[in-house]
């Protein structure tokens, strides 16, 4: 059993409403030194599979048929070995 | 002739799109849910708007999943003609059958408002019965229908007429303030490279009669159904 973390991000090309939100947010609290936010997504996937790079090479499949939009989003992950979920 | 009218979980246009063009125009329409995997029989399928899944990971990045999406590909494989309406059209670049993608609007507001439509050309089936010399009024209501694609797509779009609809002010005149969302160059709707698959944020079953405010949406459906009378479908 593997755990994925998966974080999901607008590439840099891509303008990000909600980050330059964010940011004035963050700057009307008082924090002056903030340059810049984007926001993105982190999603926690948990596969079964016999070794790490088979969970990798399904992982990487799931962010590209899926979790990321190739014409405005990339992916990583990160990957670790993980216990399967109580009563799971 | 028929229209199929698909039905996700979550779709809520639906209804109004029945209405037009059952009611209103008086051809014959189904509703055809999700699950089914065969459009054959329809002479045009309408992918209403809504919030199919909730709109959950991406709007329309679930539905491309159902059954029904199989069948689409082939429909529109087939010359079938296609409109995604609304969450219809996010679905329909998230299948890859349009590219692009609709993003959050630029300024973060939900938007439900009368927009203007420039009609970029009317030698299509979804256009022909629109008039080139003013601006359709038709009404969005959407979060997520700021169009984007990579520059060499956009060339692409413009370089093939592909953009159908622009936002403009009610002369005509395409400027920044009639854009409602911040799409590229103003795009509310575009077709795919054969021409038989149009994706637009703008409702036209929601403007359908004098007492909804306009009924300039009826022109799309109309030219829809001039064009399958003509054969310009398969």
């Amino acid at each position: 059993m593997y755990l994925a973390k998966v974080y999901v991000t607008l590439k840099p090309t891509v303008n990000d409403p909600q980050g330059i939100t964010v940011l004035g947010g963050l700057k009307s609290l008082g924090f002056d030194s903030v340059e810049e936010v984007r926001v993105g997504k982190y999603l926690e996937v948990r596969i079964a599979a016999p070794e790490r790079s088979q969970a990798e090479a399904k992982v990487t499949e799931m962010c590209r048929e899926l979790l990321a939009n190739p014409v405005i989003e990339e992916f990583r992950f990160e990957l670790e070995e993980a216990s399967p979920r109580p009563g799971g | 002739m028929r229209f199929g009218i698909v039905v996700f979980p979550g779709t809520w246009s639906d209804t109004d799109c029945y209405y037009q063009v059952k009611d209103i125009l008086g051809q014959d329409a189904d509703y055809v849910w999700h699950r089914e995997e065969s459009l054959a029989g329809y002479d045009c399928v309408i992918l209403p708007g809504g919030f199919s899944y909730g709109d959950y990971l991406r709007a329309g990045a679930i539905a491309r999943f159902s059954p029904v999406m199989a069948a689409l590909n082939k429909f529109a494989g087939g010359g079938g003609l296609v409109i995604g309406i609304c969450n219809g059209f996010q679905v329909l670049c998230e299948a890859g059958l349009l590219p692009g993608v609709l993003m959050r609007n630029q300024h973060l507001e939900y938007r439900c408002q009368w927009t203007n439509l420039r009609t970029e050309r009317t030698d299509t089936p979804f256009s022909r019965r629109c008039p080139p010399e003013r601006p359709l009024l038709v009404p969005v209501s959407h979060g997520e229908g700021n169009y984007y694609a990579a520059p060499d797509t956009l060339a692409r779009l413009e370089g093939e007429g592909r953009v159908l609809f622009r936002y403009c002010e009610p002369d005509g005149t395409v400027t920044a303030a009639a854009n409602p969302n911040g799409s590229s160059h103003n795009i509310a709707g575009i077709v795919n490279e054969a021409g038989n698959v149009l994706g637009m944020m703008p409702h036209p079953e929601r403007s359908c009669e004098p007492l909804l405010g306009s009924a300039d949406g009826n022109l799309i459906f109309e030219s829809v159904i001039d064009a399958v009378a003509v054969g310009g479908r398969n």
